[in-house]
């Protein structure tokens, strides 16, 4: 391994240093100037004739989390031995996109859809002649039960929609009334304010007669809602808009769909029709059509709007049956990112006895692990009784 | 001091460090900066403090994060009681001084506010940082770049000694980048199989040289199985002392003992079922 050698203009080793950490920011580092003085002074506390010293003092100073402490000692090598400085360069437009390359197995799901999903009017969509093989069995046990535990793709008329949007809200107050752990002054509160009792006793010399409280603050939890709009996820789409349309009314909540892009529509959805919301998102998803790319989406949701929407008080729920086109490894890395970025994870998955469903299976036992709950809502009555789970999270 | 005599003092206080943590530990001194070590559970993040504070013979102030710290419990309070008392007996004897009811000795001090007011520079870890909130985040950040804490009723208290300050994560939450850049990084890994057999050694140092090396070689390879929860060196310590406690001297002939002992090292229930008697004799097979 040669020795990079720097051209004449670069003068002295402040100057390759700078040059360093810019190689380093384009590499997605996120260090800038004032580290440059920094890294300096650090090769100055060290033996910074011995290579080994250098670099271990630098990435102790430049890495900032795993990920760069674990790709440190490649792009130091790139820069100061020489090593790799074409591939450095290629690295930006190194993307690949994965969506093209499909599985086998996920042919004849597409086909179906294609002709079937995108007119589902209410009536055709109870043919029960579903994609997922898995659910059939289910579907008929509950078949003869009263209307709200037919499976959710039958139901597509007003009230229904207003019953889910009615579970939404519900849980949607569920979620909101949390309170800080943390006691703030308060007029009225559980427990006594001594440091300020004690201050303004002083005015009245030393006599604590203004009492003065504390309490905890609400701090509600924001809500991140992902929905799986996909040609297999279609015959639900009406239902959990719907709800969808519920948690962006009650809470501070953020409604995205998904497929093989991702839109974000709470704004959409605060338009105060009902009826009119489903319709015009379900035209809008049904558009779209075709697979689904969980992981994908997931992904651009972090890069895009992560950084906004999530944080320590967000729960996030992502509502899909699990078919996905990209590997399961994949999902389950996208997860665990978004878990570490996120309060709490929980997915709701509208397809009863996926179980028994292999690729389905595979995508969620992925999942399982970085998630806090997956929850079934495939009824009506499963989708109320998620309020019971959310007071819990 | 050079990394390799911290290494050795280091190793004196029975901690063994690679030559990454040596480096991140010298330049945390000679730089003053704080030092974030991130890494799974139980690979010894906070002993690492331990240890320092033992290498500088100087104190350990330790603060335990978790959520809805706030600044009563993390940097000062009042002493209310006694405040109150105070006014009591002053009213008794007549005439009170009220600067006096603000002063230092009505002053609880927690960690951070104790560990800038300390004249010889002592070890601050504060652990497990990610179970705090954002907001509290926000404040230390505040508090690491001045190294000053202001206190209303007294004024600014200014740090009359650096502390070293080491931080500790294992990634329940992203931290902020803001914090992230004001430390220095090291990432502690699950060690390699000499260096695990180095940290048995200097903390059991009576075990029996084939024990150790099996101990570590099953450890090591457990570790490769899928488990829940992987066992991290406190864990490896754990059963090395169960099993030199149950008097065991070969693991090849105590299986009774290995399967007995396994709850030091398997800590949920689907990781006990993934490591039946037939998986530990393979992997004993292969160490043995």
């Amino acid at each position: 391994m040669g020795i990079t050698r720097f051209p004449a203009r670069a003068e002295g080793l402040a100057d390759r240093m700078a040059g360093f950490i810019a190689h380093l920011r384009l590499n997605g580092l996120r260090v800038g100037p004032r580290e440059t003085g920094e890294a300096l002074a650090a090769l100055a506390a060290v033996k910074a004739t011995d290579p080994a010293e250098a670099r271990m003092a630098l990435a102790a100073l430049l890495a900032g989390d795993a990920e760069d402490w674990r790709r440190f000692d490649e792009l130091f090598d790139a820069y100061w031995f020489n090593a790799g400085r074409a591939r450095e360069r290629q690295a930006p437009g190194a993307h690949v996109r994965v969506q093209s390359a499909r599985p086998k197995l996920w042919q004849p799901h597409f086909g179906e859809e294609e002709s079937g999903g995108p007119g589902a009017e209410p009536d055709q969509a109870d043919s029960g002649e579903g994609e997922a093989e898995g659910t059939e069995g289910r579907l008929i046990a509950t078949r003869g039960e009263n209307l709200s535990r037919r499976d959710l793709r039958e139901l597509m008329d007003d009230d229904s929609l207003a019953r889910a949007e009615a579970a939404a809200e519900a849980i949607a107050r569920a979620i909101r009334d949390r309170l800080s752990r943390r006691r703030r002054a308060a007029s009225r509160g559980e427990a006594l304010d001594l440091r300020r009792i004690m201050r303004t006793s002083l005015t009245r010399g030393g006599e604590p007669i203004e009492l003065h409280r504390r309490a905890r603050p609400p701090r509600p939890m924001r809500v991140v809602a992902l929905l799986d709009v996909s040609g297999s996820m279609s015959v639900h789409a009406r239902i959990f808009l719907a709800f969808l349309r519920g948690l962006v009314g009650a809470a501070e909540a953020d409604a995205y769909l998904f497929h093989t892009r991702l839109m974000r529509v709470t704004d959409a959805l605060r338009d105060h029709d009902t009826l009119r919301a489903a319709a015009r998102l379900s035209l809008m998803a049904e558009g779209f059509g075709g697979g689904t790319d969980i992981s994908g989406c997931l992904e651009r949701f972090m890069a895009g709007y992560g950084a906004r929407a999530l944080g320590g008080r967000t729960l996030v729920m992502i509502v899909s049956d699990g078919y996905c086109t990209s590997p399961p490894e994949r999902l389950g890395a996208a997860l665990a990112r978004l878990r570490r970025k996120a309060r709490r994870v929980v997915w709701l998955n509208p397809l009863g006895g996926w179980q028994e469903h292999a690729p389905v299976a595979r995508a969620m036992s992925a999942a399982r692990p970085h998630l806090d709950a997956m929850l079934p809502a495939n009824t009506l009555e499963a989708l109320t009784a998620l309020e019971n789970e959310f007071s819990r999270l | 001091m050079s990394i390799k005599t911290l290494q050795a003092e280091l190793a004196r206080e029975g901690y063994v460090a690679d030559d990454r943590l040596a480096m991140a530990l010298h330049l945390a001194q000679s730089l003053g900066r704080p030092l974030l070590l991130e890494g799974p559970a139980g690979v010894g993040k906070t002993e690492v403090a331990r240890a320092m504070a033992g290498v500088m013979n100087t104190e350990l102030i330790r603060l335990q994060c978790y959520e809805g710290l706030d600044a009563s419990h993390a940097i000062y309070e009042w002493n209310y009681q006694r405040q109150l008392l105070a006014i009591r007996a002053a009213e008794a004897k007549g005439g009170m001084d009220e600067a006096a009811l603000f002063s230092a000795a009505y002053l609880l001090r927690r960690p951070l506010l104790e560990a800038i007011s300390r004249e010889e520079p002592p070890v601050l870890l504060i652990d497990e940082i990610d179970r705090a909130d954002e907001e509290f985040e926000a404040y230390l950040l505040e508090i690491l770049s001045d190294f000053q804490i202001t206190i209303p009723e007294i004024g600014t208290i200014r740090a009359r000694s650096r502390p070293l300050v080491i931080l500790t994560a294992n990634g329940t939450r992203d931290l902020s980048d803001a914090l992230r850049r004001r430390c220095l990084y090291t990432f502690i890994g699950y060690p390699d199989r000499e260096t695990e057999l180095a940290i048995l050694r200097a903390r059991m140092p009576g075990l029996e040289a084939r024990l150790a090396r099996q101990i570590v070689g099953v450890v090591q390879a457990l570790r490769a199985e899928e488990l829940e929860k992987t066992p991290g060196i406190a864990e490896m310590l754990d059963w090395a002392a169960a099993l030199s406690g149950l008097g065991v001297n070969d693991l090849a002939q105590a299986r009774e003992e290995v399967q007995a002992t396994l709850v030091c090292l398997l800590k949920t229930a689907a990781d006990s079922d993934a490591a039946p008697p037939e998986v530990m004799d393979r992997l004993i097979g292969k160490v043995a």
